[in-house]
């Protein structure tokens, strides 16, 4: 839209700013009123769901939480509640709080950027999607007694038991896991030593530390899959 | 454009319009201005914005129509509270009632309900657009921080207003979510090392979530204090912080 010049001052600063009012303000507005048809409309067409009257003598099969806890509830085929419930959203919380303190990239501020930037992109990314994946799995994929079901199978109550799982042999496991910590955090520092001096010990370990516990969630669940192994680490107190 | 000019012109050009309003809006620089900061509501916006910044490709516009949405549920969600009560005895009846009965009822409901789940939708995508353009780097890293926070209580209230329509599908739902909490180290009664602190089904953190060692009235009144009141309260203030934070921090980010 044209608008009157006025006389500048004396002093002529660069600036590539542009008035609130119309614009921005005009495509808030026009914003709102497409998501408020828009959730209007899908209100119209479809009903919210509500079920019988709530009783606790009779469980619901499967039981599934709200969908957006779904990824958490799915990982709880591979790991116990107080990992998959509790401890892992709380690594989860606090890595995304701590995530502007441990990328001290200062390339790709502000802008969309995947060169400067192909560490913490691609990490994030690929979290971002797991998550959803699960989701996924959790929601669509998920039936009666949480057995697993394509999208093209109907859910009924005989499906084949599942085979029987063994925890690895306790050494086994402590040098596994271990062993996976110790590597995970020095190969990268002896390989890529410009990455750890930029980061300094206390921010790489951090790093690697929730990078590795990441990949770690995914490697136990192909441990689960692939060689029906149910905890690497199995002790009376506490089993991974 | 052109049709659009012309119609605004026939519109404000009559008597009749003359009549109301006294005088026109001229787009000038001064008036641009004023527009936003003699408005209570629009001087939330500076009154001068970097251009990229009032791109849809830049900022998907995401963290507005997830303000948008909480305003909208806010609405609809005191709406609600008219026809419903939080008693186990009434809310399930008082579900069935604005299903069949109330005035618009089962629309009022279906869109505090998908409205609730499109805002969940729409916060993760404006974590990810936050993510993707580096904007929580410096100086804007603590608005990040408020940023986590809120996109935990957007899940929080959202997983408390499910209990509320006492439901087999809510019922069991939150048995699911808070049954996590038995498992919590140290804190609940079947988490590893509890029995350091004694944790017993009656004084541990699940019991503390619900009031109870079973989901009952207790459980379905925390539920409804902390959708309706606490959490709201708690998120509209770190929404203010949220938005005066992006300003404080110079604006929408963009290249330097
Ligand atoms: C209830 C939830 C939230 C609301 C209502 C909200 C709202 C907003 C709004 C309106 C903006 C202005 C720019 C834009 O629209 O993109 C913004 C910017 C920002 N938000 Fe949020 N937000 C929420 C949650 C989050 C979350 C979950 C994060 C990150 C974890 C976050 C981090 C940020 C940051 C860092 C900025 C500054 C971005 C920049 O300058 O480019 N916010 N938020």
């Amino acid at each position: 839209m044209e608008v009157m010049e006025e006389k500048r001052g004396v002093i002529e600063f660069k600036d590539d700013k542009v008035f609130a009012w119309p614009t921005l303000v005009a495509k808030e507005f026009l914003a709102a009123i497409l998501v408020t048809v828009g959730l209007l409309f899908y209100s119209y067409v479809v009903d919210a769901p509500l079920r019988e009257l709530s009783n606790p003598g009779q469980a619901e099969n499967p039981a599934k939480a709200p969908w957006y806890f779904l990824g958490l509830q799915e990982a709880l085929v591979y790991f116990d509640p107080w990992f998959a419930g509790v401890v892992l959203p709380s690594i989860i919380i606090v890595g995304l709080i701590l995530i502007p303190y441990l990328d001290i990239n200062p390339k790709g501020n502000g802008y969309y950027s995947f060169k400067d930037r192909k560490f913490a992109v691609t990490t994030f990314v690929f979290g971002y999607v797991f998550w959803y994946v699960l989701i996924y799995i959790g929601t669509a994929l998920r039936g009666p007694f949480w057995a697993f079901f394509w999208p093209w199978e109907k859910w009924t109550h005989d499906f084949p038991t599942p085979p029987p799982l063994h925890n690895l042999p306790l050494p086994l496991g402590i040098v596994l896991l271990g062993g996976f910590y110790t590597a995970g955090l020095i190969l990268p520092a002896l390989m890529k030593r410009d990455f750890f001096m930029k980061l300094g010990v206390i921010r790489y370990a951090i790093t690697m530390g929730l990078l590795l516990t990441m990949i770690g969630t995914v490697i136990k669940m192909v441990f689960r899959l692939a060689f029906n192994v149910r905890y690497i680490i199995a002790t009376p107190w506490i089993n991974i | 454009m052109k049709l659009i000019l012309d119609l605004i012109k026939k519109i404000t050009g009559n008597e009749i319009w003359k009549s109301v309003f006294r005088h026109g809006y001229t787009d000038t620089p001064r008036n641009r201005v004023l527009q936003i900061i003699s408005n209570v509501w629009l001087h939330l916006h500076p009154a001068k914005v970097r251009e990229h910044g009032t791109k849809i490709r830049f900022t998907w516009c995401m963290g507005g129509i997830t303000f948008f949405i909480f305003l909208f549920e806010t609405i609809t969600g005191i709406l609600l509270m008219f026809y419903y009560v939080p008693d186990v005895n009434r809310a399930y009846a008082d579900m069935v009632d604005l299903m069949y009965v109330v005035p618009f009822g089962r629309f009022l409901r279906n869109s505090h309900r998908w409205g609730a789940h499109a805002m969940v939708i729409t916060v993760s995508i404006h974590m990810l657009r936050v993510f993707l353009t580096g904007s929580y780097k410096p100086p804007r890293q603590f608005n990040w921080v408020v940023g986590v926070i809120l996109l935990v209580l957007t899940l929080l209230l959202s997983f408390t207003g499910y209990l509320l329509p006492w439901d087999q599908l809510g019922y069991w739902a939150i048995t699911v979510g808070t049954n996590m909490a038995r498992a919590t180290p140290f804190l609940g009664h079947e988490g590893p090392f509890s029995y350091i602190l004694g944790m017993k089904p009656d004084n541990d953190v699940r019991f503390a979530l619900l009031g109870g060692t079973v989901i009952e009235a207790p459980a379905l009144l925390r539920a409804y204090v902390w959708h309706c009141i606490a959490i709201p309260i708690i998120g509209g203030a770190l929404m203010m912080l949220h938005f005066w934070r992006v300003r404080k921090d110079g604006g929408i980010s963009g290249p330097l």
